[in-house]
Parts: structure tokens; sequence; C-alpha cells
């Protein structure tokens, strides 16, 4: 791991690539407010992707996961989100700018994957027509032109015969060439941001595996930077060089995925491999799952977020009920939000929980 | 396709058959029920004072004799092949379509009918034109304005256009525009468009404007309801990601999505409507298949009755086929199935 | 009959089952949908779901039902709890053939015979309260508990580990685990001896999924319940299984004990199928080698001749396209059905035996 690069613009803490980031994106806030009271779907996110490299950002439902990927693209409506905090795209900054500089932005320089593509083309139009669209919003090219970019993609993402399927409709591709359609679509124009939420999650796992390895490949051939949004922590492992743990709108641990997989350090990371059961090897115990379930993010505990599911929260005194952790460098780059001193942790890690999962 | 729209056909062609043995049976049966004779019938047809013989005479003639089956065979044979009415001094042709044979007005029903037809197509053509426009581009930007003042006003306007009787606004935009302020027609013009388009259109400015009010509030309703759901769709989100203009994101893929109901109801609707506006047609005095069938009930006319019915059945259940044929244009989901 | 171990130990030794009294027992099943096309709505073809399935399910054991979408095993699952009529073969349960049994004598059997569905959301009724979905049963088959119905309906929350005193709350006030644990709650009710679960923890999130994996192993040692679980998650399916079988296009490819076939999988589908899932271990990122299947699963309403995973396979040969490989013993009880199985004993194959590494099919 390259040691931090101190720029002009000084990024936040945080595993490094070499040089700027292409995404940097700085306590980052998004509030809804409703009738129920104001929900602080992200409050307080800072995080940076650098070109060729791949963020996984992990969290359950309800973590601000999705939210965070929305901003970036700034997809959120005006009026319904109070947004506020930094998201640079290559030094121009989302929140700030006007929506026409953003609608810009959107497609050519970050363009974005869906969950499931069968709800996210849209039904009535061809797969080729909804590939033109994307392209000639950003290129001032005739139809034809565009219609033969749409074939060279369809070519490239791994569609047979893409002379006939571009006349297709949605509903007359599988599932898996769905996906890749989708991804034909997201990288029509070139982006250097390519932002995943939850790409595989439909798909069944041999085809899984297809579009990981197309991501993969693909973010090699384009160099650009990949955010992957998954609560498959499987998918990260596979893809992710560095990871954001999310827990009820906040960062709760980042680093390397190497040091998310094999020395985490905070309890609510723990708590997500443990409820894992595992395929390379049978557990000899049970899983071992986090009790309780996510918080509301209108009544976010008091605190640390996760304290009420904690099973280590009574080691701080008062400490987890009273004050919010900050998130800050264990060293090596490795952030974590938690009260426990960094050397509990990972004796806590090493004698607790490693040896029962 | 194809054999789609045959099994659609043949379906259709059954249930028209249904509706006029149930319409059939409803107006010759239910009379019966109540105590009627074939000679009570018959005398509606020769008038109180002809003697006995002459009704007897008469209600033979009309086949009142006979089972309702085989009077409902007579009557739907004439609708196919066409039949000749035994009037005594001289027999009526009655060539097919044969919808009947009105022994009061003494003519045929089916040219009447084709007489009238015109203007009650005016009347929904123009009608509809309108409340397709205002009630949709209403829905739409209630709907992307949700929650607004225009919002809140639109959906008033809707209620209140849903629940105003037409027979009331017809009358009050009649004794305002019309009487008072002279700007429209008054009640009971009309023009046919060959004549004289201008006036055609002067003439049935009113009535189009009264009626879309009914339906521009309920399509106002169906669209903004449409939209806030297709608004939400994951593909509009897609649309808005790629980076496409709002406006397009609104039109293209928002309100390709919301059109699938519309075009169900608006289907519906017309083939109800040109089967007769009643109420308009009444209001306006116009001449219309409404109003005919109106004057059949008063009249105790069973032919005339029968015969709108009818054709209204098939402007129905035409619509209804032409509607799902348009479902198969506008989703390709349907096409392939 | 032996008295087994606890069950514990019995999960891990799968051989502790073999002397189980078979539950379930289903030969040569059989579902095709018809699809009827043209003016007369004759039947053109068929939507081969389910294709001549063989398999027993012993009492207290948990088979496992995995494979891609569209490889039959959701209808499968509607077959044994016959909410679909199977269109030939035969089903039995403790001995007695329930095949075709109409309505009325199925009745009484509904109450051992119990389904668990996938969605929590769609599968309990938004208008009744928790005491409502759960003591439904209990109206249905007429049912009358011991200490009444509320008494029995608190003890079966307490038993899923949700507070009885929520009673008469709504499915809207639960959280999606919550209310995976009602619809548990509500199949529990007339004391099931077999539950068929169709994707029971796949809608849910990683940390309720456990706890709902766990709940379900619990019941399982504390009830003596039988599970048929459907699952297209094959790291749960690991954790929970007793036997796996392995479904491509309606048809059983492999079936196993859950170690054997974890651990020395035979049919090329089944090591495509384990190679393809992602591992979260980034140590081992790029030490596996994978196995990647080309192109999609073809379509069951024409699916491919003798083995039908012929067309996806790298090692098939002529004999695969022309003469079905039958379903064969090749370990002890270990079922394959292919003529060129991987990692089997020395003899029937060029592969030698041996502790393979779950995920490296390298042994090719």
């Amino acid at each position: 791991m390259s040691e931090s690069t101190s720029t002009l613009r000084e990024p936040a803490p945080g595993p490094t690539g070499d040089g700027e980031p292409f995404l940097d994106v700085r306590d980052l806030r998004v509030h809804f407010p409703t009738d129920d009271g104001l929900v602080k779907s992200v409050d307080g996110l800072s995080f940076h992707v650098h070109r060729g490299k791949t963020l996984g950002i992990v969290g359950e439902s309800g973590s601000g996961k999705s939210v965070t990927s929305m901003s970036v693209m700034g997809l959120h409506k005006q009026g319904t989100a109070n947004i506020s905090g930094q998201i640079l795209v290559d030094g121009t900054d989302v929140v700030g700018s006007s929506p026409e500089i953003v609608r810009k932005m959107r497609g050519k320089r970050m363009a974005m994957i869906f969950q499931d593509p069968l709800s996210a083309m849209h039904p009535y139009y061809t797969v080729g027509n909804q590939i033109i669209e994307a392209y000639r919003i950003h290129n001032d090219v005739s139809k034809d032109r565009a219609r033969q970019h749409a074939i060279e993609m369809l070519d490239r993402v791994g569609i047979p015969e893409p002379h006939q399927r571009v006349d297709s409709y949605p509903h007359q591709y599988s599932g898996g060439r769905r996906q890749r359609a989708m991804i034909a679509m997201a990288l029509s124009c070139d982006p250097e941001l390519l932002i995943a939420d939850e790409p595989t999650t439909a798909l069944d796992v041999t085809v899984q595996a297809q579009i990981l390895d197309l991501i993969r490949d693909l973010q090699k051939e384009f160099h650009s930077a990949v955010i992957i949004i998954t609560h498959d922590l499987g998918v990260v492992a596979e893809l992710a060089d560095d990871i954001l743990v999310m827990y009820a709108g906040r960062s709760v641990e980042y680093g390397t995925a190497d040091q998310i997989f094999n020395e985490p350090e905070h309890p609510y990371t723990w708590g997500l491999l443990g409820s894992m059961p595992r395929f390379d090897r049978v557990r000899s115990e049970r899983l071992l799952p986090i009790p309780g379930s996510p918080p509301s993010l209108i009544n976010v505990p008091k605190g640390c977020a996760f304290n009420p599911r904690c099973r280590f929260a009574d080691l701080n005194g008062d400490l987890s009920t009273t004050e919010r952790p900050e998130l800050v460098d264990a060293g090596h780059n490795h952030l974590v939000a938690c009260h426990l001193p960094p050397a509990k942790r990972r004796e806590l890690w090493r004698d607790e929980i490693q040896p029962k999962l | 396709m194809i054999t789609y729209i045959i099994r659609r056909l043949v379906a259709a062609i059954v249930l028209l058959f249904v509706v006029s043995a149930i319409t059939f049976s409803i107006f010759y049966l239910v009379p019966r029920l109540a105590g009627a004779t074939p000679e009570s019938l018959a005398t509606r047809y020769v008038g109180r004072a002809a003697d006995v013989e002459t009704v007897e005479l008469t209600a033979e003639r009309l086949g009142f004799y006979d089972p309702i089956w085989v009077q409902y065979g007579n009557w739907a044979k004439g609708v196919v092949v066409g039949t000749t009415y035994d009037m005594g001094a001289q027999d009526v042709e009655c060539p097919a379509p044969c919808l009947g044979y009105s022994f009061i007005t003494r003519q045929a029903v089916f040219p009447e009918l084709m007489d009238r037809a015109p203007v009650t197509f005016a009347l929904a053509i123009g009608a509809s034109i309108l409340w397709l426009i205002t009630g949709v581009s209403i829905g739409v930007l209630s709907a992307l304005k949700r929650g607004s003042f225009f919002d809140r006003f639109a959906m008033i306007f809707a209620l209140a256009g849903v629940s105003m009787p037409i027979f009331w606004t017809g009358l009050m935009a009649l004794a305002f525009f019309s009487y008072k302020f002279n700007i429209t027609a008054p009640g009971g013009s009309y023009t046919p468009f060959t004549q004289n388009p201008a006036a055609w259109a002067y003439d049935l400015l009113l009535p189009w404007i009264t009626l879309s009010l009914l339906f521009s509030a309920q399509y106002a309703r169906l669209t903004r309801a449409g939209m806030l759901e297709t608004m939400n769709e994951d593909y509009v989100r897609t649309a808005r990601a790629k980076g496409l203009v709002e406006k397009r994101v609104v039109v293209k893929h928002g309100l390709r999505g919301a059109l699938t109901p519309i075009v169900t109801i608006f289907g519906l609707d017309f083939g109800l409507l040109i089967g007769g506006a009643v109420l308009t047609e009444r209001v306006f005095s116009l001449n219309g298949l409404g109003n005919y069938a109106v004057q059949g009930i008063f009249a105790n006319d069973l032919p005339k009755i029968l015969g709108v019915t009818l054709l209204a059945a098939v402007f129905v259940v035409m619509a209804n086929l032409i509607v799902d044929i348009l479902y198969a244009v506008v989703d390709p989901r349907v096409r392939t199935r | 009959m032996t008295v087994t171990d606890p069950s514990g130990a019995a999960r891990a030794e799968g051989a502790g089952t073999a002397e189980r009294r078979e539950l379930l027992k289903v030969t040569g099943l059989v579902k095709h949908f018809p699809i009827r096309k043209g003016l007369l709505q004759k039947q053109v073809a068929a939507v081969q779901a389910v294709d001549g399935l063989d398999f027993t399910v012993r009492e207290g054991e948990t088979l496992s039902l995995v494979g891609e979408s569209g490889c039959g095993k959701s209808t499968t699952g509607r077959l044994i709890t016959r909410l679909e009529e199977p269109t030939a073969g035969k089903i039995e349960f403790e001995d007695r053939d329930i095949t075709h049994l109409k309505d009325g004598p199925m009745r009484p059997l509904r109450r051992d015979i119990q389904m668990i569905f996938q969605d929590p959301y769609s599968s309990l009724n938004p208008r009744h309260t928790v005491g409502k979905i759960v003591s439904a049963p209990f109206h249905l088959q007429d049912v009358k508990p011991e200490g009444g119905v509320k008494k029995a309906v608190q003890d079966l929350l307490e038993l899923v580990g949700l507070n009885p005193e929520h009673y008469n709350r709504y499915p809207h006030e639960f959280s999606g685990g919550q209310r995976q644990r009602i619809g548990i709650a509500r199949t529990l009710a007339l004391k099931p001896r077999l539950i068929v679960a169709d994707e029971p923890v796949s809608a849910l999130d990683v940390s309720i999924q456990a706890q709902v994996v766990n709940l379900l192993e619990d019941l399982q040692d504390e009830l003596n319940l039988t599970y048929v679980m459907i699952a297209h998650d094959l790291s749960v399916v690991r954790h929970v299984s007793d036997r796996v079988a392995v479904m491509y296009l309606g048809k059983i490819v492999e079936i196993a004990d859950r170690d054997p076939l974890y651990e020395r999988p035979m049919h090329p589908y089944t090591v495509a199928l384990m190679s393809a899932v992602p591992i979260p271990d980034t140590k081992r990122r790029h030490e596996r080698e994978r196995i990647r299947l080309q192109g999609d699963v073809p379509s069951p309403i024409n699916p491919p001749p003798a083995c039908r995973f012929h067309t996806r396979c790298w090692k098939a040969q002529d004999i695969c396209k022309t003469q079905e490989p039958p379903l064969v013993e090749l370990a002890p009880r270990h079922q394959v059905a292919c003529h060129f199985p991987e990692n089997a004993p020395a003899g029937t194959s060029d592969t030698p035996s041996g502790d393979v590494p779950p995920a490296d099919p390298g042994s090719r």
C-alpha cells in the first residue's frame, strides 16, 4: 500500500491510490424531511476512489449505501433531500453545481448499473434504442452511427449476435444478458466512474460470476474508478481493492480489502463475518448473528449507533451510549469508528472472534 | 397476432349474440311478467279505438303469439339477412341489417340510427380529443408538482368535475354562455360537418366542453396516479442516470409507461359514449343516438330501444377489441406473449 | 430403529441419518406445464419444469434442492406440498401415496406438510393481526389447542423468538426478519412433520439471515422437523443441509450427503456451480481456478436431448448428445448422472479421487 500522497486538497484519510482521487466525497450528509421526522440516511460520510481502483461499499438495507450512490450521481430530486458536504468528481462538486451541469456529467463522466435489470430498463423500448439514446445524449452523432456504436457495445459485453439482438426488447433477454446490456448502456459514453448498485443480486450464481468477470475486465480496459455496492461480502472480496463498511448512514470501518477481511476491527464487521455461512469450509459452530435489527434512521441510537446490538458496548463504561465514536486511523490508513482501544480490538478479534469463524 | 385477433372477433360475435338475446328477453319478457297480454301489446300499435279483431290480427302479424325464442329467432334473422313486415295493406321491406321496425313512427330503425350516428360521433370525437389533451396534461403537471398549489387546485377541480352532474353543468353553461353572453350556439343547433365545418364546430363547442369537463377530471386523476407510479419506476431513474434532460425523461419514459391504463379506460369510455351520450344530447337537444333511445323509451317503442342497445353493444365490443390491439402496439411484452 | 445421536453430530456425520425412517419418497416425479397456441388452443409444447425426479427424505434430516432459476426446484417444492398437481410419478409421505389425493383427503395431511415462503412481506395479510395470522391454521383445520388458541399462539411466538405480547400487532410493525419469524410460527402451529422452505432467508439481510438460519436449526432439533430446503445460496445450503440435490433443467444431476458433495463434487455442473460462488476471503482471490460456464441455461420448453447439460459442458462428448446418463451411485449415498464424472472413485474416471479443495476444480 502506498503511503498517503498528501496533496493540495488534502484528501480525507483512508486507503489511497496514486495521485488525485477521481471521486472524493467529504462529510456527505443526506437528510430527508418526512412527516415522522428527519431521516438521516447518510450522516457524515467521507471516502474516495482513484481511477483503476474499486471501492466496495458494504452494509445492510437502510445503511445508506444506495442513498450515497444516488447522491454521487446527483439523482436526488430537488427539494426532497437536504444534502450537504462535498462530492468532488474530478474536482467538480456535484453538491454545489447547478442541476444542468450535473446532468451533463451523468452518463458521461459517471454512470450507474442497477440491481434489477428487468425493471431498470424501459419495457417499451428496444435495448438498442435505449443504448442509442444514452450515447446520443452526450455525443452529437447520427442515429446510424449511434446504432453502430450500440452494436459494438453489445458485442463488447458479450452479447452473441448483437446485430439482431440490438432490436430485441429487454423482456426477450435472459437475466444475465439484460445485465450485460445494462452495462453496455452505462459504458456507452466511456465514463470514468462506474457505480454498480447490487449488480448481481438478482442473478444466478454462474451468471453472477460472468458479470463480475465482465466488470473486472472492463475496468482494466477503460481504467475507470468503480464503486460496487453490495450486501454480499463474497462479491466485494472478489472485486474490491478498498472496502467501506456502512452502518446507520455512517462509515464504521474503512480500509483495504485485506484489512477488512483479515484484521477487521469493528464489532459490526465482525458481526457481518460471523453471520455469514461459509461456502469454503464447514463451520464448527452455529452462525453468530448480530442480535436485534438495524436502527430506525429517524431515531438513531445515541452515542455509537451500533451500541444496542454490540456485544462489547459495556467495555467502554457509558462512552458507547453517550458519545459518537469518530472514524480514526488505527494504523496503515485503516479507519475504524469504535470506542474500544485498538489494542483491545485486535485482542478480541484474535482471541474471541476469529477462531469461531 | 392474427390468430389472436380472429379469436377475439369470434368472441366478440358470441358476446353480441348474448347481449342481444338478453336485451330482447328483457324488453319482450318483462311486460308479459307484468301482466301484459299479446293483445294489450298489439293495442299500442293500432290505437285504443280498434276492435278486438283488428287487435288480434295485429298481434298475429307481429308474432306476439309465438313463443319468445321464435320471436327472437325472427328478429335475429332480420339482423342478418333482412326481413319483411306484413303490414296488411302493404308489406314493408326491411333489408339487412334490420334492427327492427318502429310501428309508432312507421320507420325502419337502422336507417334512423344511421341518420343520427354522425351527431353522436361528432360529439364523442371532439369531446374526447379535448379531454385527452386537458386531462392528461393536467395529470402530468399535477404529478410532477405533487403537493404544490397547482396540484391541490387541479385535484379539487377534478373532484368537482367528477361530482357535478352533466345536466347541471350543461344547463348552467347554456344559460350563461349561450343565452346570457351569446358567445356559443344555443341548444339544439347542429350543422353537418359536410355542410359547413366552421358552423359544425361552433355548434358543438359548448357540448364538447361540457362533456370533456366531466371526463378530463377523471383522466387528470388517472394520469396523475399513473405518473406518480411510473416516475418512481427504476427505468425512469435509469433514464435520469444516463443524463437525459428532464422533459424527455417525463415524456418519453414516464408518460409512455403511464399511458397503458389510460388507453384501456379511454377505449371503454369512447365506446360507451358513441353508444349514446344520453344526458349531453338531452341537455343540448342534439338528435343523436342517445336522444333516440330516450324517445324510444318514452314512447315504449321496443324496436328502437333494442336497436340502440345492440348498436351500443357493437361499439363497446369493438372499442374493447381495438384497445386490446392497441395494447400490443403500446406494450411489446404483450406482442410476443 | 437405532437411536440417533444428538442432531449436531448427526448433521456432521451424514451416515448417521442413513438409518432413519424415510418420511418422504419421490419417484419419477414429472410436472409439465402445457403451452397452448392458435385458434383452438391446442397444446403445442410443454414447459418441462420437472422431468423425472427420484429422491427420499429421511425423518429429521434436511434435504436441500439447489440450482439456478428455472431448474425446477420451486416447482418440486410445490409438488411435494401438493400445491401443484403432478403430471406423472409418485409422491409417498410416510409410505402413503399422496400423488393425486383430492383436497378432502389431503386436508388432514396439510397439518403434517407445511411450507415457508420466501417473501415475508407478501406472504402475510397486512390487515390481520399477528395473533390472527398465526392462529389461522387452528381455525382452518378446526383444531382446539390445549389451553386455548391465544395461549398456543403466544407459545409459538415465544418459540420463534418474538415477544408474545405482540399478539395484537400488525405485520407492518415488524421488520423483515421478524415477519419471517411470524411466517415460521404460523407454519409450526399444527406441529408439522415436514416443512418445505422455499428460499426462506434469501430476502433477508445478512445479520438477520443468520438469526433465521439458527432458528430453523434450533426448531429442527427441538421438534424433530424434517426440512426440504429450496435455495440458491450454496453457502447457506452448506450450513444447513444433511443432503443436497443439485438440479439442472428439471432433473437431478447429483445428489449426495453434504460433505462429500462439497468436497468432491462429481457432476461437471456441480463443479462449475461451486467454482462460481464468490468466497469472502481476499487471500484466495487469486488462488482459485474458475470454471466459467458460457451462455445461459437453455429453455425448459425445448431442453437439449440426452444429457441436458451437454450444451455448456466442457467435457461433453458425442455420447452425451445421444444417450442420457442415468443417475447412478458412484460412491456410497452419492448419485451422479454423468458419463464423465469428476472426482469419481478410481476406475470409473480418468481423474484420481482424493481430497480436492471444494472450489478448486483444478483436478481436471
